[in-house]
């Protein structure tokens, strides 16, 4: 406990707050590598997963990477990236969107396909072409999932781009490691406390965005979906 | 908040999963012999590769001379080690002359081989010794491309004055703080350099770097392989910033004067290139730490 009041201590420090190594660089440092990782790894996955959940084509192949993906032990990624790119932030942001593809794709196919079929063939009957049935139908059906997958991906982001730190001046991550090398464990705690705030922050606004769709998804049973939703975070 | 504990914590096992890892097999340094005089000799080694091969030197020396040996290596830092040592667990140890004397004396002055040498064997204490130090040294240092030395024409680290280009220095982050770092380079040699963590210990992600040109100087051991395998040059410390290190053993009261013997005949064979070759046959060739002494000891004709 005593360790835990020397974190808190080290983090009410003024000094530990200002200049290239404070803690508002870091942390500035650490949500751009997220939003950065995050929104490339998006860019890639969705398309893909969007398409997989639409047509069901690639389904098992996708899988099957998917499963693989997720088994890459991201550190040792970041050193065989590394020892391709050197050091710098290449690395470790290659490393971290391969880190958050899965989820993102995961949630997009399992989003997409969670879109009631009836209704699907409802719209198609209407009219709306493939492009309007995705747009319209299926994505907004199957938002929550989606976002979902978005939330598990900022959540492993958050907590793994402190590894960017191995190989750079930057992020979070520098507090851990200077603090684990020199025995200063307030140090190393302290930028733990930092990650775990930044990610719960995250998780929250995140939940809020997911309960948003969940009400456009499906207005009439909300009330189902909202005592659904507390325990039902990330999982896709 | 589930799913990030459970990332970070498969992250911290990874990260320990990695770092523990290294060439020589954990479950060959487990057997002890049972011949010989007495109460074994008890043996132990740092968590360090290039420690256990010379335990397993020392071992086999002993061996030889008809002693029991109970080898117990890579077992960790300093601070897990010395207190063994000193409550007895362990008899015998290969030791660094400066990071010892700093881990009794962390004020110490002493910084050049014999000062160093002298003030540790003041400092250890009841029931421990030194033996006598060996001329192999296995020491931080800063190193450099050859490259980037024959250009600023750096021999030695006042030489780094000479430079008009900004220089950034890779190593671990504790270096950032400690006085072999930025700080102590400012302090002692008056060269400014930016710095850049690179948390693998003077391994090929810091040695990557140097030859990108990402870092001009990184700290890594004197008794690297990859220094000479990759053009690299260590840059001569005229001032004394990094402390000798010669390899020591440490010895309780259980080494006898007949083991003495046998282990200051091992340490006054052991020339710093024969512990960088032996280090290389670990590195690069991935052999044992058992067999690279074996055939050291042969050729040293201690064996």
């Amino acid at each position: 406990m005593s360790l835990f009041l020397d974190a808190l201590q080290w983090l009410a420090e003024p000094t530990h707050w200002s200049g290239a190594n404070g803690i508002g660089t870091r942390l500035g440092e650490h949500v751009f590598i997220t939003l950065l990782v995050v929104v490339v790894a998006a860019v890639i996955a969705l398309p893909v997963g969007i398409a997989v959940g639409h047509t069901g084509r690639g389904r098992t192949l996708v899988v099957g990477v998917l499963g693989a993906a997720r088994a890459v032990p991201t550190l040792g990624l970041l050193t065989l990236l590394g020892l391709w790119l050197g050091i710098g932030l290449k690395a470790p942001v290659i490393a971290l969107i391969i880190l958050a593809i899965p989820s993102l794709l995961a949630g997009a196919y399992a989003g997409v396909e969670s879109a009631n079929r009836t209704v699907v063939d409802a719209a198609r009957a209407v009219g709306m072409s493939e492009g309007q049935l995705i747009r319209r139908v299926e994505l907004a059906l199957g938002a929550p999932v989606i976002i979902g997958g978005v939330r598990a991906a900022v959540l492993q982001v958050i907590a793994t781009a402190t590894l960017a730190a191995y190989t750079a001046d930057v992020g979070l991550g520098r507090y851990l490691f200077a603090g684990l090398k020199t025995r200063d464990y307030a140090q190393m705690l302290a930028g733990a406390i930092l990650v775990a705030v930044l990610a719960v922050l995250a998780e929250i606004l995140l939940a809020m965005w997911q309960r948003r769709a969940r009400r456009k998804a499906s207005p009439a049973a909300r009330e189902r979906q909202d005592s659904e939703l507390s325990g039902n975070g990330s999982q896709v | 908040m589930r799913k990030m504990i459970r990332t970070g914590i498969i992250g911290l096992a990874a990260m320990f999963a990695l770092a523990g890892c290294g060439s020589g097999d954990p479950l060959d340094s487990g057997e002890s012999s049972a011949t010989g005089k007495g109460e074994p000799i008890v043996i132990g080694s740092q968590d360090y590769y290039s420690s256990e091969i010379i335990s397993e030197v020392y071992a086999q020396a002993l061996e030889a001379e008809g002693y029991s040996v109970d080898r117990q290596f890579r077992i960790g830092q300093r601070e897990v080690y010395v207190p063994e040592l000193e409550s007895g667990d362990i008899d015998l140890f290969p030791e660094y002359t400066g990071p010892l004397l700093q881990y009794w004396e962390p004020d110490t002055e002493a910084r050049l081989s014999d000062d160093v040498y002298e003030s540790l064997k003041k400092a250890a204490p009841d029931g421990l010794r030194v033996l006598e130090q060996s001329p192999a040294t296995d020491q931080d240092s800063y190193t450099v491309t050859k490259e980037f030395a024959e250009r600023w024409g750096v021999e030695t680290i006042d030489d780094l004055a000479k430079v008009t280009e900004p220089m950034t220095m890779g190593a671990n982050s504790e270096a950032e703080e400690r006085p072999n770092g930025p700080k102590g380079l400012k302090e002692t040699y008056g060269v400014d350099v930016g710095f850049t963590p690179i948390e693998d210990s003077g391994g090929p992600l810091t040695v990557k770097a140097l030859n990108d040109g990402s870092i001009q100087l990184a700290i890594i051991y004197t008794a690297d392989p990859t220094i000479a395998q990759n053009k690299l040059v260590s840059i001569k410390d005229t001032e004394g910033l990094f402390l000798a290190s010669h390899v020591v053993p440490l010895a309780s009261d259980n080494v006898d004067q007949g083991a003495e013997d046998v282990i200051n005949k091992v340490s006054a064979a052991m020339q710093p290139e024969d512990l960088l070759n032996m280090n290389r046959r670990s590195v690069a060739d991935q052999l044992p730490a058992s067999e690279i002494a074996r055939e050291w000891l042969r050729k040293a004709d201690l064996g």
